[in-house]
């Protein structure tokens, strides 16, 4: 009897020898890691010319120099490399590269997760209604005067206003629970652009109505150190959970009877999800504004180039988007005297792009691999 | 076996029905025990597609009760996804249940659905993407991805559906197998020859009461010709296997014949008055 009980169970699991950890690269380790490498090397080159490359010129040997902190001119006061380069390179373009590396990587891996657990590769991580929330928070702060803790507070605060709202429309009995998502995104996402309507509206049009309008155009211009600590903490979050989430959420792709027939719960999961998407989206409303089309466009991008295997797509959707942003806001400070706002340039660049992009992949637009 | 194998799954007078509409299925009660395959069979919107759900836990029993002992490896018909995945992260995702939340699978999991697409015999497919599969072979898939998932009870909804014939006895073979290792397992079905190679119990779905017993009494011409409302024989016979094969005492074996015309002479009888 135990003898026959082994021999079964020596039928039905896989040989031993089959299970043991490969040391070597496998295959499936390549095939997981080269495009993430890339990726990873396209997004510290932008990031490079980026702090070379402005209306101030700074060499790109200095740029080296002064991030390596080899240059005689920040410790010893030498006189290579003049101070003023020192500052435009730590002080005015760092934190833009990281702040544009951060938001565009969370946005365009909130696009890739939302598309994934909603099926449908047309959703961007506007669906859910946080960017619209968190859109009337900041205008709101910005018409009462509140200062840009307030504003990025008050940004932030309404947009998980707007997820507890979707939440709450949809946890009503009945419905499909994606379809109830997306309509419960597309109402809550409307009345908190008719409120944003009313704040600019109520607005003075001579003073706080640029304002809104600005920041609501999108940019990180005006950043300050105070602004982007308390928006890096809930992206920095969101992104490492959904991350780690991302071969769940492939499960999770399959749709919610299949995912509950493999023992993972669909709705917790789900939710777990979104809840952290909306941080990231709404800390990146509170810190740049409405920067569109990145959520769209570069998780189309990389899954045409991946595949949909959320466990390469997701890793690489982070750095491309990362890396795009990156290139939008050199071009938006580069391009002129003053500021071109970062969501129309990217909107300019992304509706083409889009455009292109359907056109030619219109038949493999669902299982583009 | 001395001792009585446990019971994984058990529906006690289940029912379900959508709200204002007659009940989907009523009524029924039945048993899986390890190494046991029941098989459930009906009309198609008898209900056995709902009648599986329900015991896979996907949906509500609204009447009486389901009780499951173990974990569920669920087999789906075979439907296109929206995204491409290979076949064999299709399958690795059987492994859902071993791999812990925030962690994806390992060499072990890969291994286990390697061997799993081996065992289904569609180990060739590995690269390739899922939707370009036909709907046969999306099925086998679908097969592996339940038996990676090394669960011991396996429900599947009617897991022979658009295979040839090579492949309807390869995944029959695979299952009885499967059986033999002591999997208990739930499915329907269109075709009773398929259920009397399988199965130890039937459940016959008519509208709206369910009928259950061994396979052998329940699977005759009148049952099944009341059942579909066609006229069918049951034919018994002795097989004694392949050439290469013959056994010594032939086993005895039935098949179900469907009659496509009324009467005998209704092809053949033009000349008849």
């Amino acid at each position: 009897m135990l003898d026959e009980s082994h021999a079964r169970i020596d039928r039905r699991r896989a040989p031993r020898e089959h299970r043991g950890p490969g040391r070597a690269p496998t295959p499936e380790r390549v095939r997981t890691l080269r495009p993430i490498l890339i990726s990873l090397g396209a997004l510290l080159t932008v990031a490079l010319l980026a702090l070379t490359l402005g209306r101030f010129d700074v060499p790109f040997g200095h740029v080296v120099q002064i991030l390596l902190g080899t240059d005689p001119g920040g410790a010893f006061g030498g006189e290579d490399i003049p101070p003023t380069e020192h500052n435009v390179v730590l002080l005015v373009r760092m934190p833009r590269v990281l702040l544009a590396a951060l938001v565009g990587g969370g946005l365009a891996l909130g696009g890739a997760a939302l598309q994934a657990i909603f099926r449908n590769p047309l959703v961007s991580p506007d669906i859910i209604g946080v960017s619209a929330g968190a859109s009337f928070g900041g205008a709101l702060a910005l018409l009462l005067g509140l200062g840009p803790v307030m504003l990025v507070g008050g940004s932030f605060a309404c947009g998980l206003l707007a997820l507890v709202l979707v939440f709450l429309i949809t946890s009503g009995r009945g419905g499909t629970p994606v379809l109830m998502l997306v309509l419960g995104g597309v109402v809550t996402g409307s009345f908190f652009s008719a409120l944003v309507a009313l704040v600019t509206y109520l607005a003075d049009p001579f003073t706080t109505l640029p304002a809104i309008v600005f920041w609501l155009l999108g940019s990180i211009a005006g950043a300050t150190p105070g602004q982007v600590l308390v928006a890096v903490g809930p992206i920095l979050l969101g992104t490492v959970v959904v991350l780690a989430l991302r071969w769940r959420i492939n499960v999770l792709s399959l749709g919610d009877d299949d995912a509950a027939a493999l023992g993972v719960r669909p709705r917790r999961l789900r939710w777990v999800v979104l809840a952290s998407v909306a941080l990231i989206v709404a800390g990146a409303v509170a810190v740049s504004g409405v920067i569109s089309w990145v959520g769209l466009v570069i998780p189309h991008l990389a899954r045409m180039w991946v595949g949909p295997d959320n466990r390469v797509l997701l890793p690489v959707s982070v750095l491309l988007g990362g890396a795009l942003l990156i290139v939008v806001d050199t071009v938006a400070r580069s391009l002129t005297a003053g500021e071109i706002p970062l969501g129309v340039l990217t909107a300019l660049i992304g509706a083409p792009v889009f455009f292109v992009l359907l056109r030619r992949h219109r038949d493999r637009i669902w299982d583009s691999a | 076996m001395p001792d009585v194998a446990p019971v994984l799954l058990e529906l006690r007078e289940a029912g379900f029905g959508y709200p204002g509409q007659p009940a989907v299925f009523r009524n029924v009660t039945l048993q899986v025990a390890a190494g046991s395959v029941t098989a459930v069979l009906g009309p198609n919107g008898s209900g056995k597609t709902t009648l599986v759900r329900c015991a896979a836990g996907l949906l509500p029993v609204q009447q009486g009760s389901v009780r499951r002992r173990e974990a569920v490896g669920f087999v789906p018909q075979a439907r296109g996804t929206s995204f491409a995945y290979r076949a064999f992260d299709m399958v690795l995702m059987g492994r859902a249940r071993h791999v812990q939340l925030f962690r994806s699978p390992g060499a072990g999991d890969r291994a286990a659905a390697l061997f799993a697409m081996e065992r289904v015999g569609i180990a060739a497919l590995r690269d390739r993407s899922f939707p370009t599969l036909s709907g046969g072979e999306q099925q086998l898939v679908l097969i592996a991805r339940a038996v990676a998932a090394e669960t011991n009870l396996l429900i599947l909804d009617e897991p022979s559906t658009g295979l040839d014939l090579k492949n309807q006895v390869r995944v029959l073979r695979l299952l009885r197998e499967l059986a033999a290792d002591g999997i208990g397992m739930l499915l329907s079905t269109h075709d009773p020859d398929h259920a009397l190679y399988l199965a130890d119990t039937v459940v016959l779905l008519h509208p709206g009461e369910a009928q259950q017993g061994p396979a052998a009494e329940l699977l005759t011409e009148t049952s099944l010709s009341a059942l579909y409302g066609v006229r069918v024989s049951a034919v018994d016979y002795l097989d004694s296997g392949a050439e290469a094969t013959r056994a010594a005492v032939p086993a005895p074996r039935r098949t179900i014949v469907t009659h496509y015309d009324d009467s005998p002479a209704a092809r053949h009888g033009e000349g008849a008055p």
